[in-house]
């Protein structure tokens, strides 16, 4: 079987700056694939250059085994849909119309609509649980509103691969797992792909099939959560102490803070819990 | 709940209608009032080609008046559309057909033909357009070391160059002392009154075929205004597309101002009125703004060449002492 995306040691720099360094992974289709590590550690370059919108100088993206470099624009956006991390707050249109731009990709020169469009945008903005904001204007939307209005356009978009920059940074805890259980179920149903960076450990540990940690534009471990969240690997990629147990929900790890007051009270005996 | 395919191309017919119909009774209005004082029924008959009335009105009206309306309803469907254009391009609200420095250059190629005494057709115009071609290229040169896309960049380039070319106008305004500066003046704040046919011929083979790609990108032009990353993801050519823009809309404008002078604000007015009442899509805007600010240009010529008893005022000076005050009245009421 073909990878969603294949990625074949590719670098990036901006300027000077080297963003990526030689990252190498695959994600499989239908996988729910989850991006972490520290503040500049490359995770958003590496989502944008898998949406092709950061052109790495060196290495090669395959997605769904035909090279990045080989799709038009619009092909592309067939195939991988992207909601980026910072979005426009003053978009004049309603969620309804917002949405409806999703279709883009498939429609033509003035983007008129059809039936059918509007039907599956009906359809995404109640599997979306959006359909009470439809007529509401993006720009008078709370923030968490606004992110879910954004989700539903990419979903909208019918694309095999969906990714997302931090998705749940706004939401609330409801919201945030409402998001992630929605994602899981567009993997399920549907076979999408879902690539997502977060800062979120526990969810990513939670949803996650396989985790990929990025250190400094370099992969420091990719597998299931549970082999990559460890407490060696997280304590030597984020430089604090964290407590690593077994999540009570299931067979996952839990991350849990440690702020320097508790510091000696874990110190060594049950911090590998 | 979503707007249907159908009635989205409804409302697209019905705004180009309503707005048709208005261009078109504006441009009769500018053919039949002016300041011969010819009875009404003589002048549209006239118009309709009946009556064997006299030589003179024919010649007043197809002569002089005809070509005038028509520049004036190219002239503001180019400026309210490229007002448009720009606004949705850098995403700013302030943003106006003239703000990357097109105008400066312009004025300042136009001013100084005027004060070598060059012709208003072909002389000032072309010294005009090679102005404002030069300011254009300029800007791009200045904005592309940081990547033509960054918004910010293109947009301070231009607010620098118009500042450096205001102080070159005020510099050659104040070593002009004889009847050329009353020339300059007039051209600066716009002035239609001196064209015929052949002219407004060549201006529209500039003109229309912007107006189609115009049309043709505006959906485009919704994409773009959500942000750089989210265009892209959803298909959009963005480095094409606003380059081709940036382009068009420029060799447009700069082709206007080469005819006559600046008319300031229809450009960053007509599309803001037009956004309140017929909201943010831009397949419904281009056609609206071009149809709109025809008209809108039109009634404000027939005022500016109306109004005062001895000659004529310019009409850039009517367009913003209407426009302003509707603005503002709109804004207020928008706000409600």
């Amino acid at each position: 079987m073909t990878a969603a995306v294949d990625t074949i040691k590719i670098s990036l720099t901006y300027g000077k700056m080297p963003v990526l360094k030689e990252v190498s992974f695959a994600v499989n289709r239908g996988e729910f694939f989850v991006i972490i590590g520290p503040n500049g550690s490359g995770k958003t370059s590496l989502i944008k250059s898998i949406a092709g919108i950061e052109k790495p100088q060196n290495g090669r993206i395959d997605i769904l085994g035909r090279s990045l470099s080989d799709y038009g624009r619009k092909a592309l956006a067939r195939k991988v849909a992207l909601v980026p991390q910072t979005a426009p707050v003053d978009f004049p249109f309603t969620v309804a119309e917002t949405v409806l731009m999703g279709r883009a990709p498939h429609l033509g020169l003035l983007g008129l609509e059809s039936e059918s469009d509007v039907k599956i945008v009906r359809q995404v903005m109640a599997f979306t649980g959006i359909t009470e904001l439809a007529d509401r204007k993006i720009e008078h939307l709370s923030g968490g509103e606004r992110q879910r209005a954004f989700v539903a356009r990419a979903v909208c978009q019918s694309s095999e691969i969906i990714l997302l920059d931090e998705p749940t940074a706004s939401l609330d805890l409801a919201y945030q797992v409402r998001l992630m259980d929605l994602m899981e179920a567009l993997k399920n149903d549907h076979g999408a792909t879902i690539i997502m960076v977060s800062h979120d450990v526990n969810l990513a540990a939670m949803y996650a099939d396989r985790l990929l940690l990025l250190k400094a534009g370099r992969i420091m471990s990719v597998g299931r959560p549970s082999e990559v969240l460890t407490f060696e690997t997280l304590e030597k990629v984020y430089g604090c102490t964290l407590l690593v147990d077994q999540s009570p929900l299931g067979d996952f790890p839990r991350i849990t803070l440690v702020p320097g007051k508790f510091k000696l009270l874990t110190g060594s005996g049950n911090r590998h819990l | 709940m979503t707007a249907g395919p159908n009635k989205l191309l409804l409302r697209m017919t019905v705004v180009s209608a309503v707005l048709l119909l208005s261009l078109v009774v504006a441009l009769v209005m500018g053919l039949s009032l002016g300041s011969t004082h010819q009875g009404f029924d003589a002048i549209i008959n006239t118009l309709m080609g009946q009556s064997p009335s006299d030589p003179m009105l024919q010649a007043i009206i197809w002569q002089i008046r005809f070509p005038r309306v028509l520049l004036a309803a190219l002239v503001g469907a180019a400026l309210s559309a490229g007002g448009l254009v720009f606004q949705a391009l850098l995403r700013n609200p302030l943003a106006e057909p003239y703000i990357l420095g097109i105008s400066g250059g312009a004025a300042i190629g136009g001013i100084i033909g005027i004060i070598l005494g060059f012709s208003r057709f072909p002389g000032v115009t072309l010294m005009a357009f090679a102005g404002s071609m030069c300011t254009l290229m300029l800007v791009m040169i200045i904005s592309s070391g940081q990547s033509i896309l960054k918004k910010d960049a293109l947009l301070l380039s231009g607010v620098m160059i118009n500042a450096f070319c205001s102080a070159v106008i005020m510099f050659l305004i104040s070593m002009t002392q004889d009847a050329r500066l009353h020339n300059i003046i007039f051209w600066l704040m716009g002035d239609m009154s001196m064209t015929d046919l052949r002219q407004v011929g060549i201006l529209s083979a500039i003109l229309i075929p912007g107006f189609i790609l115009f049309f043709c990108l505006s959906h485009a032009m919704n994409l773009l205004l959500m942000g750089r990353e989210m265009a892209m993801s959803m298909g959009l050519q963005l480095k094409t597309i606003t380059l081709t823009l940036l382009v068009a809309t420029s060799f447009m404008v700069s082709a206007t101002v080469s005819y006559c002078g600046l008319i300031g604000f229809v450009g960053l007015v007509i599309p803001h009125l037009l956004r309140m009442v017929l909201g943010p899509d831009h397949r419904i805007l281009v056609p609206a703004c071009i149809l709109g600010g025809g008209a809108y240009m039109v009634l404000c010529d027939l005022l500016a060449r109306t109004l005062s008893q001895q000659g004529e005022m310019p009409a850039g000076v009517i367009t913003a002492l209407i426009g302003a005050p509707l603005f503002i009245v709109l804004l207020k009421r928008s706000n409600r």
